[in-house]
């Protein structure tokens, strides 16, 4: 296949509006295998637009997007097969323990043994001795740690992780972290968005800045870090941290 | 068609049959309204209505069943609303999997819960008295007639499932067809009402569904009530299918 050496995903020119919201106006971007690119942006930047468009759950207005090389509006079923979504609240079925949630993902993915899969992913997030519970007597971190491990059957190469630590608290977060390196360390392609700048600086290769419906800047921390003048040394030498960088190119004081 | 589509809607359909059988209460509390009423009808203001018939529970138990379908049919909603604000419905739409299959569950759990919920009021009318010349084919007549209507009002509650912004708003729907019944022959002939409700009760849905299945249970000819009955099913069917695959459509586009 000619998609071996592509990239992961390949968007150009995107453009979405809700009737008169242009909520995407020209979106570039491109995330090389086995990376984990971060989305970042404030609330309604269109980041979850953007997903919700990868994962061919909306319609683009103009523009092209392309994951695992596929056209996600032309070859949406092969799209399907490449990707998993995690959205923003954790997708999980509340009434079905958490083995069960596991199972019914494995063979809507038409996977043989989904039993073995599921008890091999319960392991790997720690949620043995939960499995046989009901999601909804889950904790906040132990629910995404499931909407990740459901993420992850059928080993689909690109993952879509929408907010995935809005809401949790910070051992929570760490734990989600973790799940999201050791995807990107067995050569998954994590595509994440976050509104925490931490979050971004933490785990992303590349982080992009999506505002007011476009990509104003894209690079690695390192590059980033650059577009401010160097730090001055006053009392204290200080660094300009990754906040201050979004926070000056986006233009507005906190 | 997807190739999968077969094998989704069963697994899909095994996961909201689980809900039902962990929250048994949905087909109770759908259950329990229209057997209230019953009660009420026959014990209280049944000796007092006229309807021509020899036992009153025997007439107006083909409205009580439509009722109860009418308030089945609002959970329906209710699932379908919280698989859209959870999530669960994008997950499944992300999936490689067949996309209309995750609506086809829900409606075929509808069925499946609406046939039980129908037979357990069903029970409790024959524990009242209710008693049916009715064989075997004229039962599966009306069998297939409530099945058609259980569709029809199914699709109709799609609509409010897919497109609510709260949850009281995707189960409100269901009040003004479980009031429709009041305003046709199920309860009380239509002969007595003023002019123009009179009008309304006998062209509208109900009456011919409820006169159809009345004269099934008690061995009548069925006449052409029947076949208005089944045009209005087969009718709202097409056009709530309609709706909710427009409804749907819009939503993932």
């Amino acid at each position: 296949m000619t998609t071996q050496q592509a990239a992961a995903i390949q968007v150009q020119g995107l453009e979405k509006a809700y009737k008169e919201l242009r909520v995407l106006r020209g979106v570039d971007f491109t995330v090389a295998r086995g990376s984990i690119f971060a989305l970042l942006g404030s609330n309604g930047a269109g980041k979850t637009t953007a997903v919700k468009i990868l994962s061919t759950l909306l319609k683009a207005d103009a523009g092209t997007a392309r994951v695992n090389g596929f056209d996600v509006a032309t070859q949406a079923a092969d799209v399907r097969e490449s990707i998993s979504l995690t959205g923003q609240f954790a997708a999980v079925d509340e009434i079905l323990s958490g083995r069960e949630n596991l199972v019914l993902v494995a063979r809507l993915r038409h996977l043989k043994s989904p039993g073995e899969i599921a008890d091999g992913l319960l392991a790997r997030f720690s949620l043995t001795d939960a499995g046989a519970r009901k999601v909804s007597t889950y904790s906040g971190g132990m629910r995404r740690r499931l909407d990740i491990a459901m993420s992850l059957i059928g080993n689909p190469p690109v993952i879509f992780l929408d907010e995935p630590t809005t809401g949790l608290d910070p051992q929570a977060r760490i734990e989600v972290w973790q799940a999201v390196k050791e995807l990107a360390d067995r050569g998954t392609t994590v595509l994440l968005t976050t509104q925490y700048l931490d979050e971004a600086e933490q785990l992303a290769d590349r982080i992009a800045i999506l505002h007011e419906g476009r990509i104003i800047v894209n690079g690695t921390l390192a590059e980033l870090k650059q577009l401010l003048p160097p730090a001055k040394v006053e009392y204290v030498e200080k660094q300009p941290t990754l906040e201050d960088v979004f926070l000056t190119l986006v233009g507005t004081k906190a | 068609m997807s190739k999968h589509f077969f094998g989704d809607t069963a697994v899909l359909l095994g996961r909201s049959l689980r809900h039902i059988t962990r929250s048994p209460d949905t087909i109770i509390t759908t259950a329990i309204m229209p057997i209230a009423m019953m009660l009420m009808f026959v014990y209280v203001f049944g000796g007092a209505i006229r309807t021509g018939s020899d036992s009153y529970v025997n007439y107006m138990l083909p409205g009580i069943l439509l009722i109860t379908v009418a308030s089945g049919i609002a959970y329906t909603a209710y699932r379908l609303f919280m698989d859209m604000k959870g999530g669960i419905f994008e997950r499944f739409q992300s999936m490689p999997t067949a996309r209309s299959s995750v609506l086809w569950a829900h409606v075929l759990t509808s069925l499946v819960a609406n046939l039980i919920s129908l037979v357990v009021v069903t029970l409790v009318a024959l524990l009242m008295g209710f008693r049916s010349s009715a064989g075997v084919p004229a039962w599966l007549s009306v069998a297939g007639i409530l099945i058609l209507f259980t569709l029809a009002l199914t699709w109709i509650a799609v609509i409010p499932g897919l497109s609510a912004k709260t949850m009281e708003g995707a189960s409100a729907f269901s009040y003004p067809l479980i009031f429709l019944p009041f305003l046709s022959s199920a309860f009380v002939p239509t002969d007595t009402m003023p002019g123009p409700v009179r009008v309304f009760a006998e062209n509208q849905p109900v009456t011919s569904i409820v006169n159809a299945i009345r004269a099934l249970f008690t061995g009548q000819p069925v006449g052409t009530d029947i076949w208005i009955a089944l045009a209005w099913c087969v009718g709202i069917l097409i056009v709530a299918y309609g709706f909710a695959m427009t409804t749907y459509r819009r939503k993932i586009s």
